[in-house]
């Protein structure tokens, strides 16, 4: 690239102060048109922060944003749009009951005074489409569509406007592999029509196959640039967390022992009729983590809840050490030796307004050393918390302090805590390792191992596909809310746990 | 075999078409035999007439000349046959959507006809009249429901409908009144008290449109600038209703003396009206039942097909999406409200100048929240809405009409009709119904 290439983005020294964090420090970095930049940083380093800055949705404090070297003032999303920048969102911008053509002129509708002009707008959609090698259906209802489809919808929606600039959040974390290869085949193409592109991620491997050019985030701070030609995951990942980090789990291999959990022909409906559950059976010996992997939304929730006793189940069995645990409450399923670690931990894992100890005992509280008659023996309780803040390392003021007040990775040490301390024989840990910082990451993941190695069978569910092959002893594929198949870890490719996760049977099996 | 809904509709309706099939055969040719000694009870003699109003308009005391003459026995015959028929191949196919709604109307419709016909036996009974009944009050709630959508799909509830009509209908009712007095004093002159008066109860009908987008106002107001919860300042609109016009009726409209005698007359659509069967139950009306069904084409219309309505539609699923491309969904949703009670005040008007002339206490008895039932009956949308509206309004109609014939249900029962059908209509015969999903949502950026 030459020198006298004006950028399309410049931002210089943007920063921005929520209360208590400084989400944002000086940050300053230049887009070239055509160019696909990375910024890889762990979750809370302050990449969305930067991008919602960019896209209007925050005012910095501090610094100021050139678009094609002229200084801009974006004050809304509308703005950015008008400024030729456009973005993706994690979580898509689309209304599910309208159509793509809908979705795709919503705000900037084509019209004949009132009316819409639909015939044309589809026509221009699907002319779009062509252009950039993104198929979508122009008049089908954005709902009924896969997330992969759906994504596309979004960055069209964006190129209609007429952006040259766009910032794609976290793109992949919702797709299968292969999608994720489709995405970013489509993302190359749009950098050589001279799109320039942000591609927000905290995944090494993808940064390394698309990127052109590498910025690593950390607590607010520029903390470096890479090539992605020349840099390796392990410098990117010491980079991003400021310090060398082991990224393969050590563990020696599984002794599995007697079936623990065994679930038979589990099938459930949703309100509408839709199948969730398929006719899933699997079972989890002692001693092995039997890992689940498929795109979020297919089925793996309600698996779960039905094993924990959440879901109520119209059909099927589950048996826990031969005993039938099938449509039991949930206390009398954890005092048979489970222990949960659920995947929405402020909503179902613990009482955010409550404290620390209190949290701690939730499913203990009602039994001695924490009762005595009708109260509680506080001491016991406080006892227990200091214990158990100090061995599973919760970074914390207090035992009193709220559990809403921590951060994700603390909290997730508490569920872990409290889970870890009882009589177990299963454990189910779902996404345990969702949005929190890899060094909470590297201690939950020796934690699930160690609970194997004590002779738990340990029923694993995650999106992360890595996650799953780094841990897993034999993987489990759910599409459609059906087991598409069961492999041994060492036939666990990426490539083939890809297919079956998008529902790809027979190839996967060759 | 698996059981669905679809399935479980057609199993309800074929159960229901052969009762009606046996009990109205069987009931009819009861009492025609103990008054004609007709022996059996396939009667073929007892007929439906559709009377021709063109000849009977001619000479209005002549006896009614049928234009149409059907075999009562073989007539319900055919349609239980129907019934049965659609009824087995909902159960065959299972279709997903689309079939469910619009056969359990007919099969309810066509119970109401079959009690009708009960309660009617050997009287004549004038069906196109009863119909057009149907029509008429089902105005209101059709109107009503039409305010509904243009709210909720926008993503704001709107309890306060019922509150709405009313409070519109007292100051219609007023201004229509206080406007007569001012333009020709204590009484009509001479020329004009036979004719219609037609200022007064025009600036009566804006009256109430202002009225209803006032009441409207307030209540975006407190749900969109103070969000409040959208039920409770819902319900602070009707409860405020019946204080404001119960105030206003006793200490203002009772002691004012208005000239005016007469609200909106009937307006025959000239030679459309005098179609045998449609021509009375369509084309036979007072002015607001016309405009119904022109706001139901046209808000359909703008709904699905203007900019307005697709950004509508969109704020009331996912504001933060409109958000993003530059919508500004608080405007929108302030201007959709009061549209809304604006269209309420439309239904207002209807009940203290078009379905009666002045105001009375609680007029409106419910029909307000009737509407929110035919609104969601037709899942959000007009037309859909307006099929509801008519289901309610002849479960309304049937029992005044069976009332009038010494029925021997206690009128207690026949009354409770239209509040029961609303109850099992609404308990998910047709099927859940999904809302527009922010509705009832704050949207905060």
């Amino acid at each position: 690239m030459t020198a006298n290439v004006v950028p399309a983005l410049e931002v210089r020294n943007i920063t921005k102060q929520f209360p208590g964090v400084l989400a944002n420090d000086h940050i300053s970095f230049t887009l070239l048109p055509g160019e696909i930049h990375a910024f890889l940083g762990e979750n809370g380093a302050g990449k969305s922060t930067l991008m919602n800055i960019l896209y209007g949705l925050y005012d910095p404090d501090e610094g100021e944003i050139l678009i094609n070297g002229k200084l801009a003032k974006i004050k809304n999303p509308a703005d950015a749009i008008g400024l030729g920048l456009g973005m993706v969102h994690q979580e898509y911008a689309l209304v599910d009951t309208l159509t793509v053509t809908e979705n795709i002129i919503l705000g900037t509708e084509l019209r004949k005074g009132p009316v819409l002009n639909a015939k044309e707008a589809s026509q221009r959609v699907r002319e779009l489409s062509e252009q950039y090698g993104l198929a979508v259906p122009p008049d089908a209802i954005v709902g009924d569509l896969p997330v992969g489809v759906q994504q596309r919808v979004e960055i069209l929606k964006a190129l209609y406007r007429n952006v040259n600039m766009l910032i794609l959040d976290e793109p992949t974390a919702v797709l299968t592999p292969q999608e994720a290869d489709d995405l970013f085949r489509v993302m190359r193409e749009l950098a050589d029509k001279g799109k320039a592109l942000i591609f927000i991620t905290h995944k090494l491997r993808e940064v390394r196959e698309v990127a052109d050019r590498i910025t690593v985030l950390r607590r607010g701070k520029v903390v470096g640039d890479a090539d992605p030609k020349t840099a390796s995951e392990g410098q990117l990942a010491a980079l991003m967390v400021g310090r060398d980090v082991v990224l393969k789990v050590d563990k020696t291999a599984a002794n599995p022992g007697d079936v623990v959990l065994k679930v038979r022909n589990l099938n459930l409906r949703d309100d509408r009729g839709l199948t969730v559950l398929d006719d899933v059976s699997i079972d989890v010996h002692a001693g092995e983590v039997l890992g689940i992997a498929g795109v979020q939304g297919n089925g793996q929730t309600e698996l779960v809840e039905a094993i924990t006793g959440l879901q109520a189940l119209p059909s099927g069995s589950i048996e826990l050490l031969g005993k039938d645990i099938t449509n039991r409450p949930p206390r009398s399923i954890t005092e048979q030796g489970v222990a949960y670690i659920p995947e929405d931990r402020k909503g179902t894992g613990l009482v955010l307004g409550y404290s620390i100890r209190d949290n701690l005992v939730l499913s203990t509280y009602y039994k001695p050393p924490f009762t005595k008659g009708l109260t509680f023996n506080d001491p016991a309780i406080d006892e227990h918390a200091k214990e158990l803040i100090a061995t599973f390392d919760v970074r914390t003021p207090s035992a009193t302090t709220t559990a809403g007040s921590l951060s994700g990775g603390n909290q997730q040490k508490i569920i872990v805590a409290r889970e870890f301390t009882r009589e177990n024989r299963l454990l189910i840990a779902s996404q345990p390792t969702r949005g929190i910082d890899v060094g909470s990451i590297e201690f939950i993941h020796n934690q699930i191992i160690k609970q194997r190695d004590a002779g738990l069978a340990v029923l694993l569910v995650s999106a992360e596909l890595d996650e799953v092959l780094a841990l897993a002893d034999r993987v489990a594929v759910m599409y459609h809310g059906k087991i598409v198949g069961i492999l041994p870890i060492a036939e666990a490719t990426r490539e083939r746990v890809g297919l079956l996760m998008a529902g790809i049977q027979e190839q996967a099996n060759v | 075999m698996k059981f669905t809904r679809a399935r479980g509709v057609g199993l309800l309706g074929i159960f229901i078409a052969i009762v009606l099939l046996f009990a109205v055969n069987n009931s009819l040719g009861n009492k025609i035999t103990e008054t004609s000694k007709i022996q059996s009870i396939w009667d073929f003699t007892s007929t439906i007439r559709i009377p021709d109003s063109a000849k009977m308009k001619e000479d209005p005391k002549a006896p009614p000349v049928a234009a149409i003459e059907l075999p009562t026995m073989v007539t319900i015959s055919l349609i239980c046959g129907a019934l049965i028929l659609v009824g087995g191949v909902l159960i065959a196919k299972n279709p997903e959507r689309g079939w469910v709604a619009p056969y359990m109307s007919s099969v309810i419709g066509f119970g109401f006809f079959s009690i009708l016909l009960w309660a009617v036996a050997n009287n004549s009974v004038d069906l196109s009249d009863t119909l057009s009944r149907v029509v008429r009050l089902g105005t209101p709630i059709a109107i009503g429901a039409l305010a509904g959508i243009v709210c909720e799909r926008s993503g704001v509830v709107n309890i306060g409908i019922e509150g709405m009509m009313l409070t519109a209908a007292c100051f219609g009712y007023a201004a229509a009144a206080i406007s007569a007095r001012m333009i020709y004093g204590e009484s009509l002159p001479e020329n004009v008290v036979k004719g219609v008066v037609w200022l007064p109860l025009i600036i009566g009908i804006f009256g109430a449109i202002l009225t209803g987008g006032m009441m409207a106002a307030l209540h975006a107001w407190l749900s969109i600038r103070f969000k409040v919860d959208q039920v409770i300042s819902g319900t602070v609109i009707n409860i405020m209703a019946v204080g404001i016009t119960g105030f206003t009726r006793t200490n203002f409209l009772l002691k004012f003396e208005s000239p005016l005698r007469a609200g909106l007359p009937q307006m025959p659509l000239g030679p459309l009206a005098d179609i045998p069967l449609i021509g009375p139950i369509l084309f036979d009306h007072k002015p607001i039942t016309y405009l119904m069904i022109l706001m139901v084409i046209g808000l359909n219309f703008f709904l699905f097909r203007t900019v307005w309505g697709l950004r509508t539609r969109a704020i009331g699923e996912h504001p933060k999406a409109a958000d993003t491309v530059g919508i500004n969904v608080n405007r929108m949703r302030y201007r959709n409200v009061i549209i809304g009670g604006m269209i309420a005040g439309v239904a207002g008007a209807w009940f203290s100048l078009e379905g009666s002339f002045g105001f009375d206490d609680g007029m409106t008895n419910g029909q307000g929240f009737i509407s929110l039932a035919a609104m969601i009956f037709g899942k959000w949308n007009p037309i859909g809405a307006f099929g509801g509206s008519l289901l309610f309004s002849s479960a309304d109609a049937l029992q005044l009409k069976v009332q009038a014939y010494n029925f021997d249900l206690p009128s207690q029962f026949m009354q409770m009709l239209p509040y029961v059908v609303t109850l099992i209509v609404l308990a998910g015969v047709i099927g859940r119904a999904k809302p527009p999903a922010a509705s009832g949502k704050v949207y905060e950026k």
